[in-house]
């Protein structure tokens, strides 16, 4: 690794991405591929044939598969070696949430375990915290919960956070009263991360056991889909928490919140994506092998486009997610497990991508729905029924865009974070605005001379439309200055545009590292997905940049603007529909997405 | 006790496998290499006796680099040191040929058991294990479900048509493996760490003084032929169709 220094969270939207700090994976290593394997093994080996059981919520099977999870470390990737873990990189972690994505519910409930539940201890616990609950969470024996919604308490978890703590008497213990909801692995875990207001303000988090008196969980919530995962209210009347489980600082719970929520959302993402490269599968096999019209539904153009577009999107989540990943990874390098400022340092590393982490909870959650509704779809009437996987993958799927905060709460966070960045001066944003007004009279899409590179039509697209998104919101934010964030409308389309700037990006350079490695010819797959993305992506960002531009400005200003825009945006079109075809060939020849870890 | 595992490296069971350009071979892009199934059963075995009895887990392996891959997932279920004979063009080689390279690879060794899978499942074969017994000298014990170690002597269980055959001989033995003889343990995370460290040895032809001797080559490889669609029976009646049933069985498929 070179002595440059890594991309700033957001920083993406203002210079062009460098190839050697957008991890992908075609660079994993031997172990990150059999660690892979081993996980795909477990899912297909031990967790599918149990699905029955599992939707029935059967908490011994449940505990059982956990318990064995854990013995093969599987639950144990970001937990310290110290502390009975493996304490590996985060592209581990990916690796193996994205394959236990496979498995619907317990892809939740091991989320919910591994990560909010169990990442709060690894960064702010102390030693003795870490030393008491750690093996055991590693191990899979003592399942974690996260607990911050409350029924008046959901978007805006903390400010409406009700749940409160109180000094005991004699100094030993906190005493918690109110009632968490929606609680993931509620009903089965034995610790919870719990957030409560110390005298009713200060917002903290305490590790309460479900042994502590005054601890109970109420019934499970009948749900929607992800039905083997336990969801259940968490109780808290006059409970004792001993004082030595406060967590990190009083008054520091929202660091914690806010932390262990950004790697929540990236792995998220993960799982979405194995979720996403699994119901491609299935809708392909099915495709395959259904007959009408005494030909295979996979010989028709319009299945093929669909099983083709279902492969680009899933390609670019999982450059979106491991490039994300990556970045954390080389922030968090060096950092020590036992050190004091750890806590600190990992608040700072991780905090730093929050940008990218919201995206690829975004984008993540919406791939997987668009997979599993072509899946459905792909299977007509038997999409329908539960006798095939695809209406519980269809029905398993919808959760992901609400939790770990809803997409809409993510999408403010897109926009809101760079401004914040822009404001404090830590992303040169406002200046590349001004440096922007003034070129863009002298911009013409005519003069353009693209280096002689693969893709170099499609790079120097993203790098325009990543100007569109500053050209955008920097019109907005001088027409609407402190008063941008009521302007929603505004801010969710510049969320779309970033997310989909970041999107090309990834698999662009992801692309272009394919092609070194292998040769155009080999690597064909991967430009004309980028290809073909990026031809979608265009006009959809043209359209959001010109509707904001519509609503900030009139008359004369907006048309100067539009012509502005009309200028970056300038995009010949490719021969989208050829590109897909050659995907759906890939796709349909593999079986399923065809680029394998 | 030394017990050798000899490894192959084969496609996925879910690979789709196409015949390369020349007829003789298949295709090698886009494929999913992984230890052989049958393989993974005398891994399991080998650790269940060192486990028992102890002793050193040796897993060897012949071919391109890439059987590297195959060898670390051994070492990682917890065998203790691996052997590869790296040759690019070994892939598709004489499964006798084979044998005698891997026999010179295990011999020095000293090895009380070579466990083998009963057969690859990419050219089902199922040779290479009886050349290298014969090579060294050894009994073999072919397709087993079940092995009983007492002193030196093993006693092993084969199915045959139902039944069950019972042999017995004296160590050193060449053992190859059936389904049903255990249930092989993943490589978990910890031992994926581990195998990082262990070592991996690597050998060419010439390091074993062999040279190229295949006896067979293979001439051509013929791709299944392509599934005829099925025949919907047509007819208004249960009667009708049974009739029509009955008459593109005898009179089409000719299996009545
Ligand atoms: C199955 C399941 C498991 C869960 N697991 C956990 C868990 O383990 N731990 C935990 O703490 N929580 C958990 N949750 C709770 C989940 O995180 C919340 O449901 C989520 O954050 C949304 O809160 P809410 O349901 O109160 O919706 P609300 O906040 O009421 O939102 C309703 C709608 O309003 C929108 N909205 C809200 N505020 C704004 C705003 N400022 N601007 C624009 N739009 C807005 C939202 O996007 C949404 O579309 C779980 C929920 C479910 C269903």
């Amino acid at each position: 690794m070179s002595e440059k220094k890594i991309p700033l969270g957001g920083e993406f939207l203002l210079i062009p991405g460098e190839a050697e700090h957008c991890f992908v994976p075609e660079e994993f290593s031997d172990e990150h591929r059999m660690i892979y394997k081993t996980t795909v093994d477990f899912i297909e080996g031990e967790i599918r044939p149990n699905d029955e059981k599992i939707e029935k919520k059967d908490h011994a099977t449940v505990k059982k598969l956990m318990a064995a999870a854990g013995e093969l470390g599987l639950l144990g990737t970001d937990v310290p070696e110290a502390y009975g873990g493996l304490g590996l990189d985060k592209i581990s972690t990916a690796v193996v949430t994205e394959a236990f994505g496979f498995s619907g519910s317990i892809a939740v409930a091991e989320g919910a375990h591994t990560g909010i539940g169990t990442m709060p201890i690894v960064y702010y616990g102390n030693k003795e915290q870490k030393e008491k609950y750690l093996p055991e969470s590693a191990a899979g024996t003592h399942i974690h919960a996260f607990c911050l919604t409350e029924s008046g308490a959901g978007s805006d978890a903390i400010g409406g956070c009700r749940t409160k703590a109180a000094l005991s008497q004699d100094g030993k213990h906190y005493i918690l009263n109110g009632e968490k909801m929606f609680i993931t692995n509620g009903g089965w875990a034995e610790v919870f991360i719990v957030f409560a207001k110390i005298d009713g303000a200060d917002f903290s988090a305490f590790i309460v056991e479900r042994g502590m008196p005054g601890v109970s969980s109420g019934a499970e919530e009948e749900k929607m889909g992800i039905k083997g995962s336990s969801t259940t209210t968490v109780i808290f009347e006059d409970a004792q928490v001993p004082v030595e489980n406060l967590l990190y600082e009083r008054g520091k719970g929202h660091h914690i919140a806010m932390n262990v929520l950004d790697i929540g959302r990236y792995k998220l993402g993960a799982a979405a994506i194995g979720g996403a490269k699994d119901a491609l599968k299935v809708a392909c096999r099915y495709a395959k092998d259904r007959q009408q019209f005494g030909r295979p539904i996979s010989d028709f153009g319009a299945m093929r486009e669909k099983l083709a577009k279902m492969a680009m999107k899933c390609y670019m989540g999982e450059s979106v997610i491991f490039r994300t990943v990556g970045l954390i990874d080389e922030a968090l390098h060096g950092a020590d497990p036992t050190a004091a400022d750890y806590a600190d340092k990992c608040t700072e590393a991780i905090r730093e991508y929050s940008i990218e982490c919201a995206i690829d909870k975004v984008f993540g959650s919406e791939v997987l729905d668009y997979c599993v509704d072509e899946c459905v779809q792909i299977h007509g009437g038997y999409g329908y029924v539960s006798e095939y996987p695809a209406e519980r993958y269809y029905r398993d799927a919808r959760i992901n865009r609400i939790f770990e905060g809803t997409n809409e709460i993510n999408r403010l966070l897109i926009p809101g974070e760079i401004l914040k960045k822009a404001m404090k001066g830590k992303l040169p944003f406002m200046q590349a605005g001004q440096k922007l007004m003034g070129d863009i009279m002298e911009y013409s899409p005519l003069m353009v001379e693209l280096p002689d590179e693969p893709l170099a039509y499609q790079a120097h697209m993203i790098e325009m439309c990543k100007k569109a998104v500053i050209f955008v919101a920097g019109t907005a934010i001088q027409k609407f200055m402190q008063k941008l964030g009521k302007e929603q409308e505004l801010l969710m389309r510049c969320a779309d545009m970033i997310i989909e700037v970041f999107a090309m990006e990834s698999g662009l350079i992801r692309a272009r590292k394919a092609i070194a490695a292998k040769g155009e010819d080999k690597a064909r797959f991967y430009a004309d997905v980028v290809t073909a993305y990026v031809d979608e992506s265009i006009p959809k960002i043209d359209q959001w940049a010109k509707e904001c531009l519509s609503y900030v400005e009139e008359g004369d200003t907006l048309r100067t603007l539009l012509v502005g825009i009309r200028k970056l945006l300038k995009y010949n079109p490719v021969n989208g529909i050829a590109l897909r075809k050659a995907i759906a060939d890939k796709v349909v020849d593999k079986g399923g997405y065809p680029l394998e870890y | 006790m030394n017990l050798v595992v000899c490894i192959k490296q084969v496609p996925d069971t879910e690979t789709q496998i196409k015949v390369g350009a020349d007829g003789k071979s298949i295709n090698m892009d886009d494929i999913k290499w992984v230890m052989n199934p049958y393989d993974e059963f005398g891994v399991e075995e080998a650790l269940r006796i060192k486990a028992d009895k102890g002793g050193d887990v040796i897993v060897v392996g012949a071919g391109p680099k890439r059987v590297t891959e195959a060898l670390r997932t051994a070492l990682a279920m917890g065998a203790d040191k691996a052997i590869l004979i790296e040759d690019e063009g070994l892939y598709g080689a004489d499964p006798i040929f084979v044998g005698k390279l891997l026999a010179k690879a295990i011999e020095p060794l000293n090895p009380d058991i070579v466990f083998f899978g009963q057969r690859a499942v990419d050219d089902d074969c199922g040779l290479a294990s009886s050349s290298v017994a014969e090579a060294l000298g050894m009994p073999q014990l072919a397709v087993i479900v079940k092995q009983e170690l007492d002193g030196d002597t093993i006693k092993v269980q084969r199915p045959v048509e139902g039944q069950t055959n019972v042999l017995s001989t004296k160590l050193p033995v060449c053992l190859t493996a059936q389904k049903g003889l255990n249930e092989p343990r993943y490589a978990s995370l910890p031992g994926i760490m581990k195998a990082k460290k262990k070592p991996l040895e690597v050998k060419t032809l010439a390091d074993l003084g062999v040279e190229r001797d295949d006896k067979i080559e293979i001439a051509a490889i013929n791709p299944p032929p392509e599934r005829a669609p099925g025949k919907v029976i047509q007819g208004e009646t249960p009667e009708e169709l049974a009739v029509n049933l009955a008459k593109a069985l005898r009179e089409e498929a000719k299996v009545i």
